[in-house]
C-alpha cells in the first residue's frame, strides 16, 4: 500500500514488474534508470547472480514531481522470473500498489508467459489482492524479434480482461516509458479513489 | 486489502524523530532509521549524509521479508531481531509492533549489548505511536476527508509532461 507522509508531504508508491524468466523486467528498469535525470532518481540496486540473472529483486526509486503539493515517489521493483524463485516473488509483492506484467512475445515463450501470469494471480490472491481490481498494465516485450507472436494472439491469451497493454522493445527502450506512465497513472487514480 | 495504508502526520513524525534522535545518542550509534515493512523510509537520525537511505530502507525490508520467510519454514512466526557484524560497522535490525523495522548502525564506540538494551527501551514507545497512527489513519479514511480526493486527471497528466 502507498505510504502517505503528511509531515514531509510525500506520496510513496510501489510498482512491481512481473513476468517469466528473461522476459526483460530488469531491462525495463535499466532503460528507465538510463534515461531519467539524475535528480529524479536514486541508485538502482540489482540483487543478481554472477550471470546477471535476478536473484531477489532490482530496485529503482523515482521522483515524478509534485501533485497538489505532495512529492510523488515511485519505487520500482522487479521479481526474479525463474519458476523456482516463487518464495522471493511472494515477498516482493507485499504492499504493492501496481503491477506491470512483462510478457515475452516469442512464440516459444507463450507457455512461460501464461504460467507466470497465473502465478502472479495466485500470489496476489494469497495476500488479499485481486488482479482484476488493481492497477495493472501488460507489456508485450521483444516485438523486434522475428519469432514474435502476433499481438492479437498475445492479447487473447494474456489479456482477456482488456487491461491497458503496450508493445515494447525494452532493449531499445521502445514502449518502456509508455508502460511506466500508464501504471503510474493507474496507481494515482486508485489512490484518489481510495480516499 | 490485507495491508492497511500507512499514513504519517506531523505530530507523530516529530515524536518518532525525537525518540530515534535520543536512541542515536544513548546507544552511541552512527545512524538510526525506521522503515515500513514494505520498504518505505519513515524516519532517520544521525550521520545520514552520504548514506543512501532509500536503498537501505528497501534492502532492509527485503532482508526482513526474506528472514521472515525462513522463520516460517522452520515454524517460527518471525525473527524479531537480526544482527549483522561488519569489520567496522554493524547493523542491528528489529521489528516493532509487527509492522515497522528499526535499524541501528553502530561502530566500535558502541556495543551490541548497549544497542540491544536501548533498542528494547524505545521499542515500546515507538509501538505505541504506530498503534495510535494506525487508529488515526483509519478514522481519517472513514471521514473521507483527504486532499487526494480532489486530484484531477489533469493533475496526474501534468506529472508526465
Amino acid at each position: 500500500m502507498s505510504f502517505i507522509n503528511y509531515s514531509s508531504r510525500e506520496i510513496n508508491c510501489k510498482i512491481v514488474y512481473y513476468g517469466p524468466g528473461l522476459c526483460g523486467k530488469t531491462t525495463n528498469l535499466q532503460h528507465v534508470y538510463g534515461k531519467t535525470n539524475p535528480e529524479a532518481k536514486g541508485k538502482m540496486i540489482s540483487l543478481a547472480t554472477e550471470t546477471e540473472r535476478t536473484l531477489f529483486f532490482d530496485f529503482l526509486p523515482l521522483s515524478l514531481g509534485e501533485i497538489r503539493g505532495f512529492k510523488t515517489r515511485f519505487h520500482l521493483y522487479t521479481v526474479p522470473g525463474q519458476v523456482f524463485y516463487d518464495a522471493s516473488r511472494k515477498l516482493i509483492l507485499k504492499g504493492v500498489d501496481g503491477v506491470v506484467f512483462v510478457a515475452d512475445s516469442q512464440v516459444e515463450r507463450m507457455e512461460a508467459n501464461m504460467e507466470s501470469l497465473e502465478n502472479l494471480d495466485i500470489n496476489l490472491k494469497e495476500q488479499g489482492y485481486d488482479l482484476s481490481k488493481m492497477p495493472f498494465v501488460i507489456q508485450y516485450n521483444k516485438r523486434d524479434l522475428p519469432n514474435a507472436a502476433p499481438v492479437e494472439e498475445l492479447r487473447k491469451l494474456l489479456n482477456p480482461n482488456g487491461s491497458t497493454d503496450y508493445e515494447a522493445c525494452a532493449a531499445t527502450g521502445e514502449g518502456v516509458f509508455e508502460t511506466l506512465k500508464a501504471i503510474s497513472k493507474l496507481v494515482l487514480i486508485e489512490l484518489k479513489k481510495s480516499h | 486489502m490485507s495491508n492497511p495504508q500507512l499514513v504519517m502526520y506531523d505530530e507523530e513524525a516529530k515524536q518518532i524523530s525525537a525518540i530515534i534522535d535520543r536512541l542515536t545518542k544513548e546507544a552511541n550509534a552512527k545512524v538510526v532509521f525506521v522503515v515500513d515493512k514494505n520498504g518505505q523510509l519513515i524516519s532517520s537520525s544521525g550521520e545520514t549524509a552520504g548514506l543512501d537511505t532509500t536503498s537501505l530502507a528497501s534492502l532492509t525490508a527485503g532482508n526482513i521479508a526474506a528472514t521472515g520467510g525462513l522463520a516460517k519454514l522452520i515454524g517460527e512466526k518471525e525473527f524479531s531481531i537480526l544482527f549483522h557484524e561488519g569489520e567496522k560497522d554493524n547493523l542491528h535490525i528489529s521489528i516493532i509492533a509487527q509492522r515497522v523495522i528499526l535499524v541501528v548502525i553502530f561502530g566500535s564506540q558502541s556495543s551490541l549489548g548497549l544497542v540491544r538494551l536501548r533498542v528494547k527501551k524505545v521499542s515500546e514507545e515507538l509501538a505505541k505511536i504506530f498503534e495510535s497512527l494506525a487508529r488515526k489513519a483509519e478514522a481519517e479514511a472513514e471521514s473521507g476527508d483527504s486532499p487526494f480526493a480532489e486530484i484531477t486527471d489533469d493533475d496526474i497528466d501534468n506529472l508526465f509532461n
